[in-house]
């Protein structure tokens, strides 16, 4: 495991959703992926040019630019499950 | 959760304010353009242009009105966008360099972006109100929000969003463009309708007899008064064209200038005058009566008054109507090198009906004729009824009348019966209707014109000879006699007799002119010889009294002579004697 995970996570506000969203991240990120990871938290409302950038639409959003590919996830992250399959941490179910 | 700073929106309690789009033709059907401040929904099938009507709201009002415009793209990339309205003469670059425009690009693929929990979509609103501020946009367009559905897979919060998303635009006081795909049975897939109450315009692309045509209806327009017909509309290399069906009152000026036809006789027989101004003007005839060369009679005169003519020709090629013209007299060319004359032909068979009449519409407001002329409408039946000539035909006669052109049709009518003939039915509509028959005697076929009606004008109710010559059109005389209506070489027979008639006439007359004067020189000369008897007459008596007197005073002196002698010496009495007979 020395991937380097690069994450940001797209809030607007100190929405309850937001806080929710970075506390979940956390846990998953120390659960799942601790030493390798670090976390940029982007509040729009402050840098909203951001926005256009990353294509973000929903609040909160994760995106994980680094590693490829470029992978968004959007909510506040309360399904584990699928937060760590977006992070392509767990394979992805084929189905 | 914080919003961005909101603005005062425009509503108003008074009458709806509104936003010209700059669109050709939109903004009269709706009296004035989109609800400004508000969101309008245009919805439509695949392509029937609504991308491509709102980019050109955003144009338009970054150009011609110094409002500066988002346009947040769900469906073409920014780049596939430029390149696409680049066509148009668009230069969308330019503007946005100019920060008059701001292209955002929103992508979304469902591949991408895994769902987990709760979310909403300020991202997308702290997107469009950051593009709203950086260049103080007065006008949004969202092309189209329902790709959201197939990216995002929570209904019920994309709903909710959407719902949000315009109070949002209303809160940013945004005159707003939202474009939606056409549903089975709702106006858009997605039943944006629900959320957009104050105007909603349905774009359509139909092909009826393998002839497409594009029309956009007003579905509703809360507060406002609109047009509610379907109106075509073109897309052309200068971007849409909307073409009203017809205004919605009948108060257009009206001039009582008149104008020559070009043939002055046929002026005479319209009161001396010719047409009035801003008239229409019906031509009808069998197939070779010469409709065409009144046409273009009519289109020389207006170029030789230094006024414009549009020439519509769905029949002949301008090039054969120049060469034509030119063997009766008529230089159209050197009108055409001066610019006062301009040829439109097409093939009515190019396209439908409705876009003949958006193209007749273009013509006529890019060329801004005195005079058009439309040569033949017959040919137009070809791809419509005739109740959609007519009605296409009523259109641009009223289009015509608001402007003040006069408006010249022509007409082949293939009955010979006149009461029947009905020419697309627009001889009610018409203002003055010239008829040319044609009048088969004695061998020959000639045409006969009259004119049946002339709205407002005292006119000839006579059927007179139109005669083409070598230097234009004429028209003579036709003779009525018991054989009834005389024409070509009949009335040349006619004339010819007429003529000896009156020769021999006059020299009859001649001769008692000569005897009457002979007869007064006899009698004159019987006068002098009496004159002259009578005057010897009076001599005779006149020397009898003279004598007379003689006699007795000879006597006198004689008998005081004698007298005399008696008493003294003759010598004396001698010279006394002597001095009388002197006197």
């Amino acid at each position: 495991m020395s991937k380097l995970y690069e994450l940001r996570l797209y809030v607007a506000g100190k929405t309850s959703k937001s806080v929710v969203a970075l506390e979940n991240l956390k846990n998953i990120c120390e659960e799942h992926l601790k030493g390798q990871y670090s976390i940029e938290v982007i509040d729009l409302l402050e840098r909203p040019q951001l926005a256009e950038g990353d294509q973000i639409l929903a609040i909160p959003t994760l995106v994980k630019k680094v590693p490829e590919p470029v992978r968004k996830i959007i909510g506040d992250l309360s399904n584990v499950e699928k937060v760590l399959v977006g992070l392509d941490i767990r394979p992805r179910e084929v189905n | 959760m914080a919003k961005p700073k909101k603005q005062a929106g425009t509503l108003s309690l008074g009458a709806i304010s509104k936003t010209l789009t700059g669109i050709s033709g939109l903004d009269e059907i709706t009296l004035g353009g989109l609800p400004s401040g508000r969101p309008t929904l245009i919805c439509g099938e695949a392509g029937s242009g609504k991308t491509l009507f709102s980019i050109e709201f955003i144009v338009k009002g970054a150009l011609d009105y110094g409002e500066p415009g988002v346009f947040m793209a769900f469906e073409e990339k920014a780049d596939e966008l430029k390149t696409n309205v680049a066509s148009l003469g668009f230069d969308l670059d330019q503007l946005e360099r100019e920060k008059k425009i701001r292209i955002d690009y929103v992508h979304i693929d469902r591949a991408e972006i895994e769902e987990t929990g709760e979310y909403d979509l300020e991202g997308l609103f702290i997107r469009l109100g950051y593009a709203i501020d950086s260049i103080g946009a007065k006008r949004v367009v969202l092309d189209t929000i329902e790709n959201l559905f197939s990216g995002l897979k929570n209904d019920g919060i994309l709903r909710a969003e959407i719902r949000r998303l315009f109070q949002f635009l209303k809160s940013k006081g945004v005159t707003a463009i939202i474009t939606g795909e056409r549903g089975g049975k709702s106006l858009t897939r997605q039943g944006l309708e629900e959320y957009v109450s104050d105007c909603v315009i349905l774009l359509d692309h139909r092909i009826i007899n393998q002839i497409s045509t594009r029309r956009l209806r007003i579905v509703k327009y809360r507060g406002s008064v609109h047009g509610t017909n379907e109106y075509p509309f073109l897309i052309d290399d200068e971007g849409i064209s909307v073409l009203p069906v017809t205004s919605l009152e009948l108060n257009k000026d009206v001039s009582s200038a008149s104008i020559s036809s070009g043939v002055p006789a046929l002026d005479q027989m319209l009161g001396n005058r010719g047409f009035y101004r801003g008239s229409s003007i019906l031509v009808s005839g069998t197939a070779g009566t010469g409709k065409t060369s009144i046409a273009a009679s009519f289109a020389n005169a207006t170029c030789l008054r230094k006024e414009k003519c549009l020439y519509f020709a769905f029949e002949e090629s301008p090039k054969q109507i120049i060469r034509n013209m030119d063997s009766i007299g008529m230089n159209l060319q050197s009108h055409v090198d001066d610019g006062y004359l301009e040829f439109y032909a097409s093939r009515p068979t190019l396209y439908g009906l409705e876009m003949h009449l958006v193209a007749i519409h273009k013509a006529i407001r890019k060329f801004k004729p005195d005079v058009v002329i439309l040569d033949p409408i017959t040919n137009l039946i070809t791809i419509g009824s005739v109740s959609e000539v007519k009605t296409m035909l009523v259109r641009l006669i009223d289009f015509l009348q608001v402007q003040q052109i006069t408006v010249l049709f022509t007409a082949l009518t293939l009955n010979t019966i006149v009461s029947e003939q009905t020419d697309e039915g627009v001889s009610s509509l018409v203002d003055a209707w010239v008829l040319i028959r044609d009048i088969e005697n004695n061998g020959e076929r000639n045409r006969g014109m009259y004119i049946m009606k002339s709205r407002g004008m005292k006119h000839s109710n006579q059927i007179r000879e139109f005669i083409i010559t070598d230097n234009g059109l004429d028209l003579v005389d036709v003779f009525l006699t018991e054989d009834g209506v005389l024409t070509g070489s009949a009335r040349e027979a006619r004339l010819l007799l007429e003529q000896t008639g009156e020769i021999i006439h006059e020299q009859a007359i001649s001769r008692k002119d000569r005897e009457l004067i002979r007869k007064r020189k006899v009698l004159e000369s019987k006068i002098d010889s009496l004159r002259s008897e009578f005057e010897s007459a009076e001599e005779e008596l006149n020397k009898v009294y003279v004598e007379e007197a003689l006699k007795k005073q000879i006597m006198g002196d004689t008998i005081s002579k004698m007298t005399d002698l008696r008493r003294a010496g003759i010598s004396s009495s001698d010279k006394s004697r002597s001095k009388k007979i002197k006197k």
